[in-house]
């Protein structure tokens, strides 16, 4: 059986789609450029789960439960759920860590950026090209025989965690217990109160999951393949994302264009920048975008499931270590996070390389 | 036969290692155990070498024949 989502038309068809669901989901209540974003949902997750307390980024996102769990449905349909893992895990968590740290001085992942680009935000540039030269150095380690090791076929109940986690926090979403007036926190204003109505942000994640997960989408994908193979392929499902929510939201009247005073966004162009180059090389390292990390772990993998609770743990950390940044611009404490992942992705990307040969 | 051994590597890597191959031989292997890796490669040689190789499936582990 062709798998049609994977065919040039189908990855385009699956571009239009996510941005159409992203557009229309700020219109259902989701904030402002923010229809769809993997890093500040997880952050928002973390944060309704008590493990940082910036009381405005906090809510258990159905969106992100949905990619796992969609992305489960589809590949145990297509018989390609396949558990596996053992690829160096500690390695992934900190990539995950460090990648969400940038995401966070940026605010957005690289979804995100193509989100706030069709809804206008110039800032979203400055985040674009860090996220193309963190894959051209990413790209460049893979050329020079960067990997982080063999992964293993693993029984069927490791593939089966991650997922049943996600189903735990959509009951916990559902059902909304309080335990002793603490967790679950759910912001009261802010950008963690705005949100489309739980059924429609779960379907509409579920929907994404699958198809993504039959067309293997991923944005850091689309710009490393052009790099390493100049293969166009998923980058045609990328631009289609970028022109349906452009065109949604000009019928939405969600697109304003500007660079001051865009909607959870700062102007600094600079840590913008230096943000992204640090999550453009930590994703391309650790084999994809954050948005296929999930889906790769509603797959089975527990390599990718290792990388988003390391990207949760990083949500955590910047906001308790005053690491993210906020509309009034980056922390002082931002730059020298940055830098120190920087340092730890060449340190990585320079010491896990084993040269080319035939077995 | 040379053989190229990328199963369980993430991506790119299966099709770096790939392209690299191409420059050293011929005629090789390439043996991958993910549907993802296997699109990729044949992607690839398709769109930049114009080639369809065979290539067999069993037990989850898949044997590319590349031919140039």
């Amino acid at each position: 059986m062709t798998n049609f989502f994977a065919s040039k038309k189908g990855i385009i068809l699956v571009g239009a789609i996510i941005g159409l669901i992203a557009a229309f989901l700020q219109f259902m209540g989701n904030p402002p450029n923010m229809g769809v974003c993997v890093a500040c949902f997880e952050r928002d997750i973390a944060g309704a789960l008590g493990l940082h307390r910036a009381a405005v980024v906090q809510y258990l996102r159905p969106e992100v439960i949905g990619f796992v769990l969609g992305s489960l449905v589809a590949s145990l349909m297509a018989k390609e759920y396949s558990p596996r893992g053992g690829s160096a895990p500690i390695i992934r968590f900190f990539l995950g860590i460090f990648a969400m740290i940038g995401a966070l001085v940026f605010l957005g992942c690289p979804w995100r950026t193509l989100l706030r680009l069709a809804g206008g935000d110039g800032n979203a540039i400055w985040g674009l090209l860090g996220l193309i030269v963190g894959t051209v150095i990413g790209g460049q380690f893979i050329k020079n025989g960067f990997s982080l090791g063999r992964a293993y076929k693993s029984k069927k109940a490791s593939g089966w965690v991650f997922p049943a986690f996600m189903f735990g926090l959509l009951l916990l979403a559902i059902f909304t217990p309080k335990f002793g007036g603490n967790a679950i926190y759910s912001s009261v204003k802010g950008p963690g109160a705005m949100y489309a109505p739980l059924w429609i942000s779960l379907a509409a994640g579920l929907l994404i999951g699958g198809i993504a997960q039959r067309s293997r989408f991923c944005t850091m994908g689309a710009i490393r393949d052009i790099f390493v193979a100049r293969d166009f392929h998923l980058f045609s499902g990328v631009i289609s994302l970028l022109i349906f929510a452009f065109v949604a939201n000009l019928f939405l009247g969600q697109f304003n264009p500007g660079f001051v005073g865009q909607p959870i966004a700062h102007t600094d162009g600079l840590w913008n920048f230096f943000g992204m180059v640090l999550s453009g090389t930590a994703f391309v390292m650790a084999g994809g975008c954050p948005g296929r990390q999930l889906i790769l772990a509603g797959e089975g993998d527990s390599d990718s499931a290792i990388f988003v609770m390391g990207m949760i743990t990083g949500a955590g950390i910047a906001h308790n270590f005053m690491l993210a940044s906020s509309p009034k611009g980056v922390t002082a404490y931002a730059p020298y996070a940055v830098v120190i992942g920087l340092l730890f992705v060449v340190g990585i990307g320079i010491s896990m390389r084993s040269k080319f040969k035939f077995v | 036969m040379k053989k190229v051994d990328a199963r369980g590597l993430s991506c790119p890597t299966p099709l770096v290692m790939t392209i690299e191959a191409m420059k050293h031989e011929d005629v090789f292997d390439v043996l991958i155990d993910d549907e993802v890796a296997k699109e990729n490669i044949l992607r690839m040689l398709k769109g930049k070498f114009n080639m369809s190789p065979i290539f067999e499936e069993k037990n989850g582990e898949i044997i590319i024949h590349v031919k140039k």
